[in-house]
């Protein structure tokens, strides 16, 4: 087992900070988890989706007769089977979401708006059947330019996407057509005063591209609509309660009729809480007599057709005093929101500068549509394409100003009463801690070796979302306990629930027996994203924990025939003065008499996270590929509940960032083609690639929090961009502003070729 | 196109036999006609490793094998691995190492590491890298599978040694 890397000022837990096997572990390991694509029911049919070829067009019209004649297909549906919707907007996920545009998302009404944008489904007694049938579809397009890259689209004469579309500037609406769906403004003290007074002033533009989360389970689902109007829906989703809620809004059918019974889960990062196949996996059945319909998509359906997150265009003017102190912040971000609006271009604003203190600044953020698919969150919303321009800046700054980079973070740096740059005020956050950690680090003082190597260094932030959870339980007669939860497990939960409730009851591990069940079975618990399970999950377990101490309590007084006030319940066993019994033995007597509680929680806020990352890289001077020789991330985990999934979420974040920073983005056509929708084109970093991920654990618990949690899965994402930028510009004293920073990039920009 | 094969094969050392279509990928009728969902499908186009199967001591992505290809061979899967007592020392290396987030390109990894530990039992901490290169896996950053694969190597050559 791997040393711990922890630092935790006192230890005082029994089972939190251990590293058991997750419950989950054997059937994982064996093959016998059931994942979405997974399921096979009794007269199971398929169902295949007509994806459009072109990136922008009219539907003149679609015409399905001869595909309803062929032998095997029991249904045939459009967008014309959708109930018509208003335009609502609803909170889905951490996001807000156009349910009419969701719909049309999930099959086109009257245009397509990117390339695999689904227009009609089939239903046919076998796969192959269904493909058939796909292709006797006949759909008259009428073909419209496509407008593909944020700043084309933000032009007043470019291609109108959605006709209806117009921009909520600052509140107020605009009235004319355009792709610009928002525009957000922060602004505080004077900027122009204090540029004025900066000893340097640097102004840099950054481009990313569109990447995906790359979760290696393409969507995939299982739907049955019953002869009686009630609808069982098998998915693996990141939440089943958002599920259901967007089922129930496109099709307009009631909650109640709707039971979501969430699979295991292949990967989401994001991009497994909106909906695409389930609304037309449930009209299928419908319309087949109520058949079960499973759709699973093809890798190609999931890179061209669901949620990358946005490309983007950034500007950012920093200035800063000779001592370092940072003066003021003017930037502009205009993030392509894909199809339809929504892109996370308010949390690149915020995050832009989150982990600085700064007085003075003004901040322009669009959201914009393009003709790609509509973006989904990956993994820190919107922050990475921000920390790249803003770090990358910092860095600049520290060489000019011939600061150590990590003095000149900490120069700045928030902690505890400032004010994050959009107001709030931060809590007990760790960021100093962060920096005076690297500070003591060998990594930090180690010596570069080769001519073409250098070291970077950046900072991330993550707000971190807390949000609503239930959680239920029973003791068995043995002394066990069933704990049922809503929280999809996608990397190790049912594992760190099961230690939060174990130290809470002072139980060993191995008695608690957590499930995650379905939406009939349980209360409304919000899906596993934000970085919000361990921490509502886990405080929601506790509080279960504590009430189910007080009923075994009452139980025990009444055994010892006395009041509960002189219970004292201490490392699994009851004492009332000479008198003690056993948890266990407690249990075993209540056969037939049995404690269950629950608890619902929704914690106000969470604490934000922060990470900073440590790398060394090798740019070969011939090719420009750069290899990644060194990894170090330091991240304020709170309080790590199983330091193993700790260090996993970074290690898998980093690695995420990497890919994101050298390799990944989706390469179009100017036709709007997805030219790389293949695992072996779309390039994410395999074993191959990497070292090992050296991880720190810092421990600046949550003060809210009973165990001192923080969420941990988002930020690790964040730095490496930045951080492997400023490695290369060490390296080859090159800067780079474009992301992957792949050797093709890394060329053209060396020989600025336009 | 229709005309329907009849094929026996050994999977996991049981005798199989099922009927197929020529175009049937090995994938297909491992999880749909057989039901051994523990082989995954992540990109039906040879990318990923989540398919992964050993055929006659070969790694191969058994979506990119044809069906009627497997008639009388040898094919390991995923769910032949534990013994009738014990998990397989690769799947308690990976509960231990916590090698595994979600799960999904986990039967992947530990057949292609069972190959690699057949082929060559000692591996140095690159050619385990190079071995894996062909799996992907989007939730750990590989940094505890290397490890995993590691320990296992160590833990089969000491008991060698006694």
């Amino acid at each position: 087992m791997q040393e711990s890397n922890l630092v935790r000022e006192k230890k005082k837990f029994q089972v939190i900070g251990t590293r058991p096997k997750r419950p989950d572990g054997t059937d994982k390991v064996t093959g016998r988890a059931l994942y979405g694509g997974d399921i096979n029911l009794p007269s199971m049919i398929y169902g295949e989706i007509l994806r459009s070829p072109h990136a922008h067009a009219k539907i003149i019209s679609i015409d399905y007769q001869e595909a309803l004649a062929i032998e095997g297909v029991k249904a045939v549906i459009t967008a014309e089977d959708f109930p018509s919707l208003e335009d609502v907007t609803k909170k889905v996920g951490e996001g807000a979401v156009n349910i009419r545009y969701r719909s049309n998302n999930i099959l086109a009404k009257e245009k397509v708006l990117y390339q695999g944008h689904p227009i009609a489904a089939v239903a046919a007694k076998d796969k192959n059947i269904a493909r058939l049938a796909i292709e006797k579809i006949i759909v008259k397009y009428e073909i419209l330019s496509p407008v593909l890259d944020v700043r084309e689209a933000m032009k007043e004469d470019a291609p109108i996407l959605l006709e209806e579309l117009r921009t909520v500037s600052m509140g107020e609406k605009i009235d004319k057509p355009t792709n610009i769906a928002k525009h957000i403004q922060l602004k505080r003290g004077n900027i122009e005063d204090s540029f004025a007074e900066s000893d340097i002033i640097i102004e840099r533009e950054f481009y990313t591209s569109m990447v995906h989360q790359g979760y290696i389970e393409p969507q995939s689902v299982t739907a049955l609509y019953n002869n009686d109007g009630d609808i069982s829906v098998w998915t693996s989703t990141q939440g089943a309660f958002i599920a259901q809620q967007q089922i129930s809004d496109v099709l307009n059918i009631p909650l109640s009729k709707i039971n979501v019974i969430p699979m295991e889960i292949g990967g989401g990062f994001g991009g497994k809480v909106s909906v695409y196949l389930d609304p037309v996996a449930i009209l299928l059945s419908k319309k087949s007599g109520s058949l079960p319909v499973k759709i699973t998509m093809s890798r190609k359906d999931v890179l061209m057709a669901t949620g990358p997150t946005s490309g983007s265009y950034i500007k950012v003017k920093l200035g800063a005093k000779n001592n370092g102190i940072f003066t003021a912040v003017h930037a502009y971000l205009a993030y392509e929101a894909g199809a339809y609006p929504g892109s996370p271009v308010g949390g690149g604003a915020v995050s832009l500068f989150a982990p600085y203190k700064l007085d003075h600044l003004l901040i322009d953020a669009y959201d914009v549509v393009v003709n790609k698919p509509k973006s989904e969150p990956y993994r820190a919303p919107g922050t990475t394409n921000a920390i790249f321009a803003s770090e990358s800046i910092i860095d600049e700054i520290a060489v000019k100003l011939k600061i150590d980079p990590i003095e000149l973070r900490l120069i700045n740096a928030v902690k505890e009463g400032d004010r994050r740059i959009d107001g709030p005020t931060y809590g007990r956050i760790g960021l100093i801690e962060i920096l005076e950690e690297i500070k003591a680090h060998p990594h930090y003082h180690s010596k570069l070796r080769g001519k073409y190597q250098g070291r970077g260094i950046a900072t991330g932030f993550w707000f971190n979302y807390a949000g609503k959870s239930s959680v239920y339980a029973s003791i068995n007669g043995d002394g066990t306990v069933n704990l049922i939860e809503g929280s999809t497990d996608i990397g190790g939960s049912r594992a760190s629930m099961a230690m939060q409730l174990a130290e809470t009851m002072e139980l060993p591990y191995e008695s608690i027996i957590p499930k995650v069940v379905d939406t009939n079975s349980i209360g409304y618990t919000e899906g596993t994203y934000g970085s919000r399970t361990t921490y509502s999950t886990g405080w929601a377990t506790h509080n279960l924990g504590n009430e189910l101490i007080r009923l075994m309590k009452e139980k025990a007084a009444a055994h010892f025939e006395t009041e509960i006030g002189n219970i004292v319940y201490s490392k699994g066993n009851f004492t009332s003065s000479d008198k003690e019994i056993s948890f266990i033995d407690l249990a075993k007597l209540m056969k037939g008499n049995p404690v269950t509680a629950s608890s619902s929680i929704h914690p106000k806020r969470a604490s934000p996270g922060f990470g900073t990352h440590i790398v060394d890289v090798e740019v070969d001077p011939e090719t420009y590929k750069v290899t990644i020789l060194r990894y170090t991330a330091f991240q304020d985990v709170g309080t790590a509940i199983h330091p193993s999934y700790v260090e996993g979420q970074i290690q898998g974040g980093v690695v995420q960032g990497i890919g994101w920073a050298l390799n990944e983005e989706y390469i179009y056509d100017d036709t709007g083609n997805l030219v790389n929708h293949t695992l072996l084109d779309y390039r994410m970093p395999t074993s191959y690639d990497l070292p090992m991920i050296d991880t720190v654990l810092i421990e600046v618990p949550d003060p809210d929090h009973p165990f001192g949690v923080k969420g941990v899965g988002e930020v690790p994402i964040v730095p490496p961009a930045a951080a492997i930028a400023n490695a290369i510009n060490d390296a080859i004293g090159h800067r780079l502003n474009r992301l992957p920073m792949s050797p093709k990039n890394i060329f053209e920009s060396i020989n600025q070729v336009k | 196109m229709n005309m329907k094969k009849f094929i026996q094969t050994s999977i996991n050392n049981e005798r199989v036999e099922f009927i197929c279509e020529p175009r049937d990928s090995l994938l297909s009728i491992l999880r749909e006609n057989l039901r051994l969902t523990g082989t995954k499908e992540g990109c039906n186009n040879g990318n990923c490793g989540a398919c992964n199967v050993i055929i006659d001591g070969v790694l191969v992505n058994s979506c990119l094998v044809l069906a009627v290809e497997v008639e009388g061979k040898k094919i390991e899967t995923i769910e032949g691995l534990a013994g009738k007592d014990d998990l397989h020392p690769i799947q308690n290396a990976f509960l231990e190492e916590a090698a595994l987030q979600c799960g999904i390109c986990t039967p992947g990894f530990i057949i292609a590491t069972k190959n690699l530990l057949d082929i060559n039992p000692n591996p140095t901490e690159q050619e385990i890298r190079k071995s894996l290169a062909g799996n992907l896996c989007r939730c750990t950053g590989y940094d505890k599978i290397v490890r995993a694969v590691i320990d296992v190597a160590k833990i089969s050559n000491n008991k060698g040694d006694e």
